[in-house]
């Protein structure tokens, strides 16, 4: 078995056999990270090049972990100012990366289609670890395995998208695996989060959140991005917290049985209270355990393809 | 010298001449059209135009020459080279230079440089000093320098105030103000807003970005009385907003471009940064409201808002990437293909659009084809199939969308001041 796709740049589009083929394979990996001894050789003699155009910690210490636990040769690469600005043009900085001969790269970029462009200009395998407000597939793959993980299930299940949805990108690559999975997808926030035509995805629009808790199986809860502006699309992190905080009260009023996840890191007191966010429904630790071996899935598949 | 444009066809709506005929030039003043003698065949260089039509001189009122200050990227010379190539004879170069045009001796340096050359090049001034939209640049220092339009170009005027200033002061000579419609509180996107910008990721600019400001300015300019012209219109709103102001006797006129009318915001779904321009890219619902703006004469011409850019600065990452598409080279060939064999244009349709509505909007005499002017002409040929390739491009830059398309209708000649420009030469008549 291998995938169809020799990057990742994006979960739209990405079959479902594909997802599925890196979701067993993650939990092999999963395992291993229970062991004493968490590595295996497999990515040795591989070189890959974490390229980090923003400021990433977690995202970029899970890769790396991923890279270390497979064997891989790993090389960080990270600053937060464009090529541009230094006078080096991004394709030169790409192109003389290549030249030292890497296999793959990892790419975080605050521009939408980096990856994308990646693959026109260098040959190695590309894997997208966010791209602007586009796509962060790792992400996605990393929330389907915990919601499977804790429901036993993709299929069917109702799952609610809660925040900015039209300045995230860990919205867009749930949406497209989660629906390509079976799940039916909905999200909820503020009318100046959500994106245009939405809809037209078969995407579902809860404006209220008590409503979105009654009637869904999971919910996403995002982060509220300051450094995204977010500032201007909502009066207060006061207000947000009101009348869209998933606080305890709220779940127990309307659905003891869901389950929460966020991608980190939390705003607590914001989009989830304390009490939530170290409570019985959330599975956020989870997450972050998850997402080594979803990653190291994601290496290992594509390190290895022919 | 003496040449013989054989059995071309004659189209100039403006003298209602639409005829097969011979055209007898004698050191580039138009000598004969018809009746042609036995002793001027003989005398003369043949041109042999059956099947091709001859206008006046096609005229693009929006281009970016980056001459001075990106001389790299662009000069009056290759930006004038590349209107030749592409069937123009004259063109309207807009301020956003480095410095503006917003001195006298800027317009002279621009006019002084574009001497001797088969196109003329009219320089549009900027309308506030620096384009900054405080200060009125000295509008009628510009004037008599040779500026024939005022505009902020690549912003709108950002003031109302000075927008009302700057329409007052320009009645004294009659020029228009050239908007460029955009209300900056949106501009922070990369394309325009809907379904495709939400599925990758980019910040859009929706379309009432633009129709804010073109209602704006046909508010001011109907108050005023002054002239008001919309740059590049992309948005179904705006195209009715101007149907609905000349219904009503407004002084207003517009301008679409070739991407605009040829291209939808789905194409920028591969991230190239060669469709990335301002205006940008809108829906196909738009594209069809333009078309129709056309063909009913709400959309005065055609310009292309040739904008250069060096590839190192074009070939980046979507959101960093300039704005802007080179257009002098594939504007014919884009009406041609997408208005006149879609039917959605007459031939003489398309030489009012491209020929006598921009010199109309610009005050500049439109060339006739008769007997003792100057010859100032296209020579087109609308069933010309052929391939677009940048490299070939007389343009110092290479940022075009529309490289190795296929298109049908094509410049062969143009003529003017005394100078030919065939089968990629120039030379003097």
């Amino acid at each position: 078995m291998s995938l169809s796709n020799k990057h990742l740049l994006g979960l739209q589009n990405v079959p479902k056999e594909d997802i599925q083929l890196i979701l067993d394979t993650a939990r092999t990996f999963r395992e291993v990270l229970e062991r004493p001894i968490k590595k295996v050789p497999t990515l040795q003699g591989k070189t890959i090049v974490n390229l980090f155009y923003e400021n990433s910690t977690r995202t970029r210490i899970s890769f790396e972990l991923a890279q270390k636990r497979l064997s891989a040769d790993t090389i960080n690469f990270s600053t937060s100012t464009s090529s541009a600005k230094k006078g080096e043009t991004f394709k030169d900085t790409v192109r003389n990366i290549e030249a030292m001969k890497v296999d793959m790269i990892v790419v975080r970029h605050q521009s939408a289609g980096v990856p994308q462009y990646l693959t026109r200009i260098s040959n190695a395998n590309i894997i997208n670890a966010g791209d602007g407000l586009h796509e962060h597939p790792t992400q996605g793959l990393l929330d389907m395995y915990s919601i499977h993980e804790r429901l036993g299930k993709l299929e069917g299940l109702n799952i609610c998208i809660v925040g900015d949805i039209a300045h995230s990108r860990v919205a867009l690559s749930n949406i497209f695996g989660l629906k390509t999975m079976g799940a039916n997808v909905s999200v909820c926030g503020p009318a100046t989060m959500i994106p245009l035509g939405i809809e037209s995805l078969g995407i579902k629009i809860f404006s209220n959140v008590d409503d979105a808790i009654a009637k869904n199986d999971v919910l996403n809860v995002l982060r509220i991005q300051l450094e995204r502006n977010a500032g201007t699309r909502i009066p207060s992190l006061r207000e947000y917290h009101k009348y869209f905080g998933i606080t305890s009260e709220r779940i127990e009023k309307n659905n003891k049985e869901i389950v929460i996840l966020h991608p980190g890191p939390i705003n607590r007191g914001v989009e989830l209270s304390s009490e939530v966010a170290d409570g019985p429904y959330q599975v956020i630790l989870d997450q972050v355990t998850n997402g080594v071996a979803v990653r190291m899935a994601v290496l290992y598949l594509l390190g290895t393809m022919h | 010298m003496k040449i013989i444009l054989k059995q071309v066809t004659l189209l100039n709506p403006e003298q209602k001449l639409n005829e097969k005929n011979d055209l007898l030039i004698v050191d580039g003043i138009i000598k004969k059209i018809g009746n042609v003698k036995e002793e001027d065949f003989k005398e003369s260089k043949i041109f042999e135009f059956e099947n091709k039509i001859c206008s006046p001189g096609f005229f693009d009122m929006h281009v970016h020459f980056r001459e001075p200050g990106r001389e790299d990227e662009e000069t009056i010379e290759s930006g004038s080279n590349a209107a030749a190539a592409g069937g123009f004879t004259g063109v309207a170069c807009m301020p956003n230079t480095n410095p503006d045009i917003d001195s006298a001796e800027i317009v002279r340096f621009i006019k002084e440089k574009a001497k001797n050359h088969l196109v003329d090049v009219y320089p549009v001034g900027a309308a506030t000093l620096a384009r900054k939209g405080e200060a009125l640049s000295p509008m009628y220092e510009l004037f008599e320098a040779g500026a024939v339009a005022f505009s902020d170009d690549g912003v709108a005027i950002k003031n109302s105030g000075v927008l009302r200033n700057a329409l007052e002061y320009s009645r004294h000579f009659g020029t228009p103000i050239i908007e460029h419609c955009e209300d900056e509180s949106f501009s922070d996107g990369a394309m325009n807003e809907g379904l495709t910008s939400t599925m990758l990721g980019l910040q859009g600019i929706p379309n009432v970005a633009e129709d804010l400001i073109v209602m704006r300015d046909i508010i001011m300019s109907e108050f005023i009385g002054g002239k008001i012209h919309i740059a590049h219109i992309s948005t179904k709103g705006a195209v009715e907003m101007v149907r609905q102001a000349k219904k009503r006797g407004a002084k207003v006129t517009a301008e679409t471009t070739p991407h605009h009318f040829t291209l939808t915001d789905d194409s920028v779904k591969t991230y190239d940064t060669n469709y990335k321009m301002s205006p940008p890219l809108r829906s196909s619902e738009d594209v069809a409201a333009i078309i129709e703006g056309l063909s009913d004469g709400t959309i005065d011409c055609i310009a292309s808002d040739h904008a250069p850019h060096a590839i190192e600065e074009k070939e980046m990452e979507f959101i960093f990437a300039p704005n802007g598409i080179l257009g002098l080279e594939t504007q014919l060939g884009l009406v041609l293909s997408e208005l006149f064999h879609k039917k959605h244009l007459t031939l003489p349709q398309v030489v009012e659009k491209l020929a006598v509505n921009p010199r109309k909007i610009l005050n500049i005499r439109i060339p006739d084809i008769k007997e003792g002017d100057a010859a100032n002409l296209t020579i087109f040929d609308p069933n010309l199939i052929w391939t677009v390739d940048v490299s070939k491009f007389k343009s110092k830059a290479k940022n075009s969308p529309f490289d190795k398309r296929l298109m049908n209708g094509k410049a062969v000649a143009v003529i003017n001041n005394s100078c030919m420009f065939f089968e990629d030469k120039f030379f003097s008549i």
